[in-house]
């Protein structure tokens, strides 16, 4: 029976690579090494500046232990979704850290850049042809979208890697993937069942969370014709029916469908039966051939400038009732920021409460007991960062003084720091959540080889 | 009046890329996993009326096998907007835990 043995030694590159757990996993051989490099999850601004999320050092920390582990053992390393968002810009980064690594330790091999950035220009030209299509919860978007977009790129699936190990790649280093693509691609090419293979990449692409182990470690993955094994790198840490179908659930909107550019995995009937102590297969899912291949899209764009300034409270006449004290602080300070000239079009601002109100939005009713303090946010974005930090200094002399009794002694509420005031850079958004339909998987997908001799 | 939070194991919200969150709640026994999905208050309207979005496109799923209840929403502000609250949705879960069954 044909089946494909592949080591997961983190669930996301730079996040530190345990060696004892990576050799465990080597002593196991596997076919491949495959690691997850990226996600939206941390927000946009790193899609939209093309920006790594992890350090240099620690990127190549992990890359250090993979590809000498690899090269060394002559099976197939690949990244997926390089350094966080998978620009063309992070793709860069990964290889000149993996040149720099293989120079350092006197390694050959070929390492593939395999790019997904894609232009606003070809991005419009299939938007023309009829060919982006909106995913649930998307938001609405125009042609002129595109180009707001400061960074768009493509999700790739399992056949740029396929393609690139086929042209005799060690190093496979890839923009922006699908987190699955990159454990099931060896499996796929091996003819491994499909529907085993992307569902035993879902399990596996976080790493140890499909273990009852903490997370931040690894797995190891056997994919045969009829199923996938799934185990942990760590001793001592165990994967049970529970935890391992409870993970398909992770960060998944529908926990039985998940769709890839290639088909949907169906995962409702798979059956999951300990076999060992530590290991558990996987049997019973489906997959089904979608007849468009399609890729996702994600943008981002830098949305404006943003000043903050944070305002410590304890005063007991406040904490009472804080909605009505910064409801009447907005009302008061606003004319004054209306009176200053700049075009309403060009800010606008948000009062939150740390404390009270500043991750969730009670109900009106919600029964609290009273904080002992809270941490007043006034967060203003604006055109300019000039405009922000004008409109933070207006509200200073309220958020400093504005009382919550106009009859009693005039408060001074806590400031930590003088200026008051952070200007915090950009701010960034999401752009798209949309697909486009393309007949040939490679045909948005550019691929660059480096020898290294 | 019991509360979600009261019966179940635990009560867990994360971001589902950028435009969705899923709230999962978990349970100990069958028991428990049926006083909650068969709850009256648990519903569509409910996440809703909680997460200020649109009912017909919220998502709720019964894992049997794993007495769990998922429920998935598209969020009113996508993550990293300027003035969304919460990167990652994880402290979301609170309002659906306190709801009462």
């Amino acid at each position: 029976m044909k089946s494909c043995k592949v080591l997961m030694p983190i669930g996301a590159l730079g996040g530190g690579i345990n060696p004892v757990s990576f050799e465990n996993g080597m002593n196991m051989k596997p076919d491949v090494i495959a690691i997850d490099g990226g996600s939206t999850d941390s927000g946009p601004a790193y899609l939209a500046t093309g920006a790594s999320k992890y350090s240099r050092a620690m990127l190549k920390h992990d890359l250090e232990i993979a590809v000498i582990g690899g090269i060394k053992a002559n099976i197939p390393v690949l990244v997926g979704s390089c350094s966080t968002c998978g620009t063309d810009s992070t793709v860069d980064l990964c290889a000149e850290i993996v040149v720099e690594i293989m120079a350092e330790q006197g390694l050959k091999g070929k390492v593939a850049k395999v790019y997904s950035q894609q232009s606003p220009d070809l991005v419009k030209q299939k938007w023309d042809d009829g060919k982006i299509k909106p995913l649930g919860g998307a938001p609405d978007i125009t042609r002129e979208t595109f180009d707001d977009c400061d960074n768009i790129v493509a999700l790739m699936g399992s056949e740029p890697f396929i393609e690139a190990i086929n042209q005799g790649a060690d190093v496979v280093l890839c923009g922006r993937t699908t987190d699955t693509a990159i454990m099931a691609a060896v499996p796929l090419m091996m003819g491994c069942d499909p529907a085993a293979a992307w569902h035993g990449a879902k399990i596996a692409e976080c790493g140890s969370q499909c273990t009852d182990g903490a997370g931040g470690d690894g797995v190891f993955l056997i994919v045969d014709e009829e199923g996938f094994y799934v185990k942990p790198l760590q001793e001592g840490v165990h994967c049970t029916p529970y935890t391992v179908s409870a993970h398909l659930m992770y960060e998944n909107a529908d926990p039985f469908k998940l769709v890839e550019p290639s088909g949907v995995i169906m995962a409702g009937d798979a059956t999951y039966e300990q076999v060992d102590d530590v290991t558990v297969y996987v049997t019973g899912t489906k997959f089904e051939h979608t007849r468009q291949y399609s890729m996702k899209l994600e943008g981002a764009r830098a949305s404006g400038h943003q000043a903050i300034t944070l305002v410590g409270i304890a005063d007991e006449l406040v904490l009472k009732d804080p909605d009505t004290w910064m409801n009447n602080l907005v009302n008061h300070v606003d004319q004054y920021v209306k009176q200053t000239g700049i075009p309403e079009t060009d800010y606008s601002y948000d009062i939150r409460a740390y404390g009270y109100n500043g991750v969730v939005n009670w109900p009106k009713d919600y029964d609290y007991p009273m904080p002992r303090e809270i941490g007043v946010m006034l967060t203003v974005t604006a055109k300019t960062e000039e405009i922000a930090i004008q409109i933070t200094k207006t509200f200073n002399p309220f958020l400093l003084h504005f009382p919550a009794d106009f009859k009693k002694q005039l408060p001074s509420f806590a400031f930590a720091f003088s200026p008051s005031h952070v200007y915090k850079g950009q701010t960034y958004e999401f752009m798209l959540n949309h697909i486009v339909e393309i007949d040939d998987p490679l045909e948005l997908v550019k691929f660059e080889y480096i020898d290294v001799k | 009046m019991a509360k979600i939070k009261d019966v179940a194991k635990y009560v867990k919200s994360k971001n589902a890329g950028p435009f969705w969150t899923t709230l999962e709640i978990y349970c100990e026994t069958f028991e428990d996993y049926r006083i909650i999905s068969q709850s009256k208050h648990l519903t569509k309207e409910t996440v809703a009326r909680l997460y200020d979005t649109d009912a017909e496109a919220v998502k709720m799923f019964y894992l049997e096998n794993l007495k769990v209840v998922k429920i998935s929403y598209p969020r009113k502000k996508p993550q990293g907007h300027k003035y969304e609250r919460d990167m990652h949705s994880g402290q979301q879960y609170v309002l659906i835990a306190n709801v009462e069954i």
